[in-house]
Order: structure tokens, then sequence, then C-alpha cells
């Protein structure tokens, strides 16, 4: 008779364990809100100082500005105006577009095909070819860079978005196939015998049964793979260049950390403007973005 | 039966409809191509579109550069995201309808390749073959005979200090991020606000490396002692009356600041991870450890820890492995010149600034030596989980 009313016991009691008795201590909640300070405070420093008057920016620190905030000729918008035009942000915001989207869409495309292979058609050679995926997972995208350079200017790839595109599409086809295997893997046999039964081909089967179904997982490696190509430099550095024509943000924010090192004013503004983006994405779709997390690290 | 038949023939006509439909999209893909790899094709497009409409003037200003640069631009992402999205569903339907079309004897083996190909060519071309080329390439000069010295170099003196410095990142770094995260997760897991409290430390995450070295070099920035200190740190330095330091220029305190741009990035992942993990540790068996009289931080380092081995064995290869492969920041900040050069940002200046490709072979073969544990790690635990 005791036994069905334990767990509940149990749970209060874990309750009472891990909050009520907790909350009350002060160095528990000093030290969460010293990390959440300190986690929130370099980016705040930034942010303040991006709309600041450039000659104020190295005058005084940022946070005198949040102190006094109504002086005159504090803020400006002038630096992102700057930015933008002058320094080519706004031409590489487009270009960051171009390159992002179709290198996040690709690679969950040729993956989800292949995962789907991978889990749900036997065919010869299938175990060993994904083992070699798996081992894929960790090669450095170091080892790539001087051979696929070499091919690419023979083929007249180099500062192409193509190039780029089939680049990052390859760097992340491993996790991507891995990822979704895990997933798909999961799904329950019946689906695909009864599929079968109706006559739906391979391909039908996997357009209206197993791309709907693997949504989550989808969403997840798009979140991941968006950031990932968003705040690139090393690739983008690589097979795209500087030239103005193909350049991505993080490579125009790199050029402005190299050209005008001291110039706060056109850095602060420049640096957020490559994080807006990012963070819109990962505040909209944050659970994904953690279910993803937890798929890729709990499994490797 | 006749039911059955309508449907395979209704079947049948889309897919003829299907495949006609692809094959044009293939043919404007590649058109789409062409325009894409051309350069200043969205220009040249856009001129020879104002050609038409008889707009020649506007087409002379784009060809010489001026005019209407954005539309050219916007013109020019409209077909990429074209091309780049449509072109990859196009190719995989439009081959598969056509696969679809001959006997099942043959359907039914060929159709998995259809799905698999492009990702085993691409992973061919981009990660196998350019492997062995460049663990090839570390054993040759510049006229592709045979040599040592490229293995050689990296024992004297510049290369032992970036070895030193990445196996300093290494250690540092990685056990920086996973100790906070590990303690951030734990103390977050006993306050009532805790999503909210995540948010603040996950948040970095989105940043990029680039981004997050400026965030950080504006809280490092120096100013002569003379000055006022705009920096953070420096100000609260000079505050408890020090003098300035040079956080990121000054060997050795650049090493440590520079790591910390990367904890500051990586704890967030770390938490997140590990506070899923100890929310997934029983109650049962923390009441148990309770009763015995264990404290709380003997519960969490006895009894929780060990549980969750898995989880901090994932993560620290993660962002070891991070680690390893350090570019962005140290590239932003110094280039590597005050004695913080790392592995990553030489080879890249062994291919574009000294131009000797071997050399920077050997280096990224460096990198791959070092990640062949974690390799060997995940096929092992690969096989386990099949054999399941």
């Amino acid at each position: 008779m005791t036994a069905p009313a334990q767990p509940i016991a149990r749970s209060k009691e874990r309750s009472r364990f891990w909050r009520a008795p907790m909350l009350q201590s002060l160095p528990l909640r000093l030290s969460v809100i010293v990390i959440c300070f300190l986690w929130t405070l370099p980016t705040v420093g930034l942010l303040v100082s991006s709309f600041r008057n450039p000659q104020l920016i190295t005058q005084t620190g940022w946070w005198v500005a949040v102190l006094h905030p109504f002086e005159q000729g504090q803020w400006t918008l002038q630096n992102y105006q700057q930015v933008l035009a002058a320094n080519g942000m706004g031409e590489a915001f487009l270009n960051s577009l171009i390159v992002t989207i179709p290198a996040t869409v690709i690679p969950i495309t040729i993956a989800a095909f292949a995962a789907y292979a991978f889990a749900w058609i036997p065919f010869r050679g299938r175990g060993i070819l994904f083992t070699i995926v798996v081992a894929l997972l960790v090669v450095p995208l170091q080892m790539a860079l001087i051979p696929i350079l070499k091919l690419y200017s023979g083929l007249s790839l180099y500062g192409t978005f193509i190039g780029v595109w089939l680049a990052h599409t390859a760097f992340g086809l491993p996790l991507a196939i891995f990822l979704l295997y895990n997933f798909m893997s999961q799904l329950p046999r019946d689906l695909f015998e009864s599929a079968a039964i109706d006559g739906a081909s391979a391909f039908q089967t996997f357009i209206r049964i197993v791309l709907p179904l693997s949504i989550p997982a989808l969403g997840a490696f798009a979140i991941f793979q968006f950031l990932w190509v968003w705040n690139d430099l090393l690739v983008a550095l690589v097979f795209l260049g500087p030239g103005a024509d193909v350049r991505v943000m993080p490579t125009a924010l790199f050029n402005l950390l190299g050209a005008y090192g001291g110039a706060w004013h056109l850095l602060t503004a420049g640096a957020f403007l490559t994080m807006i983006v990012p963070l819109i994405v990962f505040l909209a779709l944050q659970r994904a973005f953690v279910r993803g997390i937890l798929a890729g690290s709990v499994k490797s | 039966m006749a039911v059955d038949r309508a449907q395979e023939s209704g079947s049948y006509g889309s897919s003829r409809a299907v495949l006609v439909g692809s094959l044009i999209g293939v043919v404007l893909a590649a058109l789409g191509v062409r325009i894409l790899i051309e350069q200043h094709g969205g220009q040249n497009l856009l001129a020879s579109i104002y050609d038409l409409i008889g707009n020649s003037a506007g087409a002379e200003a784009l060809r010489n550069g001026q005019g209407d640069q954005f539309f050219a631009k916007l013109l020019l992402a409209a077909i990429a995201l074209l091309v780049g999205v449509g072109g990859i569903w196009l190719l995989f339907t439009g081959v598969s309808a056509l696969v679809e079309r001959l006997p099942p004897r043959y359907r039914d083996s060929i159709l998995p390749w259809v799905f698999v190909t492009p990702a085993l060519a691409l992973l061919t071309i981009y990660l196998v073959y350019p492997a062995v080329v460049t663990v090839i390439g570390s054993f040759q000069d510049k006229n592709g005979a045979f040599t040592l010295d490229n293995w050689a170099s990296l024992a004297t003196p510049p290369f032992l200090e970036i070895l030193r410095n990445n196996l300093l990142w290494l250690v540092v770094a990685t056990s920086g991020s996973v100790g906070v995260g590990l303690l951030a997760a734990a103390l977050f897991d006993r306050i009532r606000r805790e999503s909210l409290a995540k948010v603040f430390v996950f948040l970095p995450l989105a940043i990029s490396l680039i981004g997050a070295t400026v965030i950080w070099k504006f809280v490092y920035a120096w100013a002569p002692p003379s000055q006022p200190q705009y920096g953070l740190l420096n100000a609260i330095w000079t505050g408890f009356g020090g003098q300035p330091i040079p956080w990121v220029t000054q060997f050795p305190i650049n090493l440590p600041a520079e790591m910390i741009i990367l904890i500051w990035l990586q704890t967030g992942f770390a938490m997140v991870v590990f506070s899923a993990a100890i929310k997934g540790v029983s109650a049962e068996v923390q009441e148990a450890a309770r009763l015995d009289g264990a404290s709380d931080r003997q519960i969490f380092f006895k009894v929780i820890v060990p549980l969750i081995r898995g989880s901090i064995v994932t993560v620290t290869t993660t962002i070891a492995i991070a680690t390893l492969k350090i570019f962005d920041i140290v590239m932003s900040i110094s280039g590597g010149r005050n004695h913080d050069d790392v592995v990553a940002v030489r080879m890249f200046a062994e291919m574009f600034q000294f131009f000797n490709d071997g050399r920077a072979a050997a280096l990224a073969t460096v990198l791959f030596i070092a990640v062949l544990p974690v390799m060997i790690l995940n096929l092992r635990n690969f096989r386990r989980q099949a054999a399941m």
C-alpha cells in the first residue's frame, strides 16, 4: 500500500533538497548573479559604445555613458552609417546571406537523402561506408585547405559563392549525416512496411514520411550549420578571399581590425552588425538549438 | 485491381511531369551557375537586362563598375538562392524520377546509390582525397621530391613554441570551459529562474569567434597611463592603483587573455549538456547519499560527477578539438606575433605569406594526428552502439 505513495514523497524530497534550502543561501544567489553579470558585461560594453560619439569612446569608459545617458552629444548612429556604407559592411551582409543560406540548405538536403539510405535501404557496402562517415566526423578541415585551394584555382572556383557553398557543404556533411542517421534510424519500422505495401517508392517514402517526421532533427542541424557558416572566418578567408564583391561579414570585420585597429567606433558597430542575425536566430530557435546540442554531443 | 492500376498510372503520369520539370530546372540551374562563377556576373546580367529594355546608359554605368550596383547584388543574391537551394532539390527529384522509370530489378539496386552518391562524392573530394594529399605533401619539398625537412623544422624553437601554445590552449582553455560549465550547471540547477540565468551564459555561443574577439579586445583595451582607461579591465586595475597592462600584446599575459575569450564562448555549451545530464541523475541516489551524511559538495563530486562522466567526456573532447584548431582569436588579435602563435594560424601564414605548402601540410597533419585518438574513440563507440 505504501509503494505507490513513495514516488510522490520522493519527488517532494527532491524539490526540497535541491531548491528550497539552497534558495535561501546568499552565496549561491550571489555567485549566480556574478556569473550572469560577467557573461553579459563585455557584450553590453560593446553595444553601448557602438552608439556613442566616436570622440567620446576613447575619452571615457562606456560605463560613464550609462551613468550620464542624457549628456548632449553622447549618442549617435553615424558609426553604423559609416561602417555599413564606407567600410562595406552592407555589401558584406548581403554576401553573408548569399553564402549562408545555400550552405545550410544544400548539406541538409544531401545529408537527409544519404542518412535515409544508410538507415533504411539495404545496399552493398552500407556498413563500411557509414563507418567512414563516422571516422570523418573529427578530421580537421585544415587537412583540406591546400589541395582544395589548388583544385579551385584550376577550376576557377576560387572567390566564387559556389566554391564556398560546396566547401561548407562537405565540411558540414559528416555531422549532418551522423545526426540525421541517429534520428531516422529511430523511426518505427512499421511506417516503412505500410508505405511499401501502399506501393510508395523509396523516393516517395522519403518525401512524404521520413522528411516531415525528421523536422526536429533537420531544424536542429540547420541552426548549427547556419551559425557555423555565418560565423566562419577561416573557410571564407581561404576560399572567398578579401575581395569586396564576395567578402562576408567576418572577413569584413577582420579587415576592419587590421586596417583600423584602434577605430573603436567602427569596430564596435561592425562587430554588433555581425552578431545581429545569429542572435535573432539563436533567441528565436533556442529550444531546437539545445535539442541539437544534446543529440549531437550525448550520442557521439 | 482497377484501383491499383489507376493509382499506378496516376503516379506514372506525375513522375513524368516531375521528370520534365526537373530537367528544365537543371538546365536553368546550370545557367545560374554560369552567372555565379563569372566575375561580376550580377552586374553583367543586370546590364544585359538594361540593354534589353533600352536603358543603355544604365547598362554602361554598370559595366564600368558604377550605377545600380546594389540591384545587381540583389539580383545575384536571388539567383544564388534559387540555384543553391532549388538546384539541389531538382537534382535529387530529377534523378530519382529517372531511376524510378527503370524496371524494379535495376531500380531497387540503383536508387540507394542515387541517395548516397552526392554525399560520398563530396566527402571524397573535400575530405578523403585532400587528407591523403596533405599527408603526402608534408613529406615533399617545393619540387615534389621526398624530404623530411618540413617535419624536422617543426622541432626548431619557433615551432616548439607554437606546439607549446597549442598544448596550453588544449589543457587550460578546455578545462576552463568544462570546469566553469560544470560549476554553472550545478549552481543554476538550484535556483528558481534557472532558464533565464542560463540564457546569459548561453548567449555568447551564437557570437562568432571574431565578434567575441572584438568584444574582449575592447574589455582589454589599453591607454597610456596619463590618459583615461576606457577598457573595462584596465579601468578596474588602475582603480586599484596598478599600472595599465597591455593584456593582449604582452607575453605571457596575452595567452590567458586570449583563452578567456574561448572559455567565455564555450562555457554555455558545456553548461547546457551538463545541466541536462544532472537532471537525469535520479533523486533517490542523491537522497541516499544525503542520508549517509554526505554534504552538498560531497554529493556533487562523489555522486553526481561520476554519474555524468559520459557527458563530461563528450563535452571535453568536443571543446578539446575546438581548442586544437583555434584560429580566429589568435589570428585577429595579433596574427601570432607576440609569442602566442598556434598551429592553425601558422599554417595560414605558411600558405599565404611564406608560400611553403610542405610545411603548411606538416602543420595540418599535426592537427590530424592530435585528433586521431578521438576518431578511434568515436569508431569504437559507434561499433558498440551498432552491435547492440
